[in-house]
């Protein structure tokens, strides 16, 4: 054994750097409790102190960081939305996920590869030429591709799977994917270091909302007293929603996804299929990752189910008939939030300084770094939401002004 | 495989059924307001425990009620209608925005 390695493993200098701090005990009051650790919960916390100096921050978790829909999403950053908010809203998240890297001083494994999506009919083709251009004249890079154009951008394609033949495709230069984890860890990381408290094993048992307003928060470690709290709880909002004494637009469906053992790098851009609910991509290691839609009926289980990996699988077949001899080796399931338009609800509640981020479904982990900056801006302010994300009220399902965007969500992460 | 004990088609794979909301009572269209109709319309209990809900038997059209639990996945007890529903419903059919009434 090399001596200095020996000199270096017995000096009481090491580890020189702790990226989060030993657990401490709960303060008996903060201005903000974040109920959730996942990148949600730790963005708002992180923009909080950088954008707004506000630090005497608690963000609650009940299991570990990022152990949630943070860690269960396919990783997919896009915004080659339909409506315009929602392009606007998604564009500036893609923007910020750019520069993370270099804001944490760690590396959160960007990687910007393109999202293709493809057309199996002619209307489907239609609808991609008003996504493309909606997209572009918001801020997104986005265009149509011919079958020639996707031929040589995917080789490993087949061109005509089953019933199917791909007839166009969209193809979104913006789209990329990151490690998940790693963002987590991430703001959790650069949150501490402002002076966040970040507590896993604390869940949020109940809330004590008085005069309509949310006043303290009782955890298995106790009560604390609070001047806002933030809700960040993908997959559980209804739950928390109703100790807070209202209901929300959501149904909770498992989404399973599955990934196979490591290959040599083949597939560059991240594929999907409109048709057969299928994405496909490869990941750093080499691993092929296989996404569908949610499951047929709603549950809070996340159990794998034998008729998931079936039609998933045979619809990756579909795609890249190649991978038949693939061994799968993982399968998991997340519980997502769906609301009835696709879009997410985020901003007031009905319980005053109760601040909701909600209905993430299966479109969370792309817009992490843009939620927690504007959640930060209207905690900071007091209630005034900001502009961006304005149309995702809660309140838009009692006006009927709801944000559709089922058609640039539903299988297309 | 999971089975789903139908009414009157006998356990089959659950793929050959819909998934058709939760049961609940609409309100009368005549009288509700716009925040009540939104309500019903969009928002859920979304239970994390037992519910109550409605499903249809696609090969055979036939609806049914089922109660489930939504955290262990199991299919407590599946049944016909009727039993819910002994009274017929009848919506009124006397609104001015009705399909007669276009000009």
């Amino acid at each position: 054994m090399p001596f200095s390695l020996l000199k270096y493993g017995l000096s009481s200098d090491y580890p020189v750097d702790v990226d989060l701090p030993a657990p401490k005990e709960l303060k008996s009051s903060y201005d903000v409790v974040i109920i959730g650790g996942g990148g949600h919960g730790l963005a708002t916390a992180y923009y909080l102190a950088k954008y707004h100096n506000i630090t005497n921050v608690a963000v609650l978790e009940k299991a570990y960081l990022g152990g949630g829909n943070t860690a269960r999403n396919t990783a997919v950053i896009r915004s080659n939305y339909l409506t315009p908010e929602g392009v606007r809203f998604y564009s500036e998240s893609v923007r910020m996920f750019q520069s993370l890297s270099n804001e944490f001083d760690y590396n959160i494994m960007y990687s910007e590869r393109g999202q293709l999506t493809l057309a199996h009919t002619d209307a489907t083709v239609r609808a991609f030429r008003q996504r493309a251009e909606v997209n572009t004249h918001f801020g997104g890079r986005t265009e149509m591709l011919d079958r020639q154009q996707i031929r040589e951008l995917v080789p490993s394609l087949n061109m005509d799977p089953g019933h199917l033949p791909v007839m166009a495709g969209l193809w979104h230069k913006d789209g990329a994917t990151a490690r998940h984890d790693a963002v987590a860890w991430g703001y959790a990381k650069e949150a501490a270091k402002r002076g966040v408290e970040i507590h896993q094993l604390t869940e949020v048992q109940d809330l004590v909302i008085e005069g309509g307003k949310v006043r303290a928060v009782k955890t298995n470690r106790g009560t604390i007293q609070c001047g806002c709290v933030v809700q960040a709880v993908a997959g559980h909002s209804s739950i928390l929603a109703k100790k807070a004494g209202f209901t929300m637009p959501i149904i909770s469906y498992p989404l399973q996804a599955m990934v196979t053992q490591p290959f040599k790098p083949f597939l560059d851009p991240l594929v999907s299929s409109s048709a057969l609910h299928c994405y496909v991509q490869q990941t750093s290691r080499g691993e092929v990752v296989f996404g569908g839609g949610s499951d047929p009926y709603p549950l809070y289980n996340t159990r794998s189910t034998l008729d998931l990996k079936e039609s998933l699988i045979g619809a990756a077949l579909e795609m890249f008939p190649f991978l038949s001899q693939a061994r799968l080796m993982r399968q998991w399931a997340g519980t997502t939030d769906m609301t009835p338009d696709y879009s997410p609800i985020m901003g007031l509640s009905p319980v005053e300084n109760y601040y909701l981020d909600a209905g993430w479904g299966t479109w969370g982990f792309k817009a992490t770094p843009i939620c927690g900056k504007t959640m930060a801006e209207l905690v900071a302010s007091g209630g005034k939401t900001p502009d961006l994300i304005a149309p995702f009220a809660l309140e838009r399902f009692a006006r009927f002004r709801q944000v559709n965007e089922m058609g640039a969500t539903a299988a297309s992460h | 495989m999971k089975i789903m004990p139908c009414p009157l088609n006998g356990p089959r794979n659950i793929s050959e059924f819909v998934y058709g909301g939760e049961l609940t009572e609409m309100p009368d269209p005549d009288t509700t307001s716009d925040r009540e109709w939104a309500d019903y319309v969009f928002f859920s209990d979304n239970t994390a425990g037992v519910v109550i809900e409605w499903w249809m038997h696609a090969a055979s059209s036939y609806w049914f009620i089922a109660e489930r639990h939504t955290v262990t996945d199991e299919i407590l007890r599946t049944y016909d209608p009727s039993e819910r529903f002994t009274q017929r419903i009848d919506f009124p059919m006397n609104h001015s925005d009705t399909v007669g009434d276009r000009t």
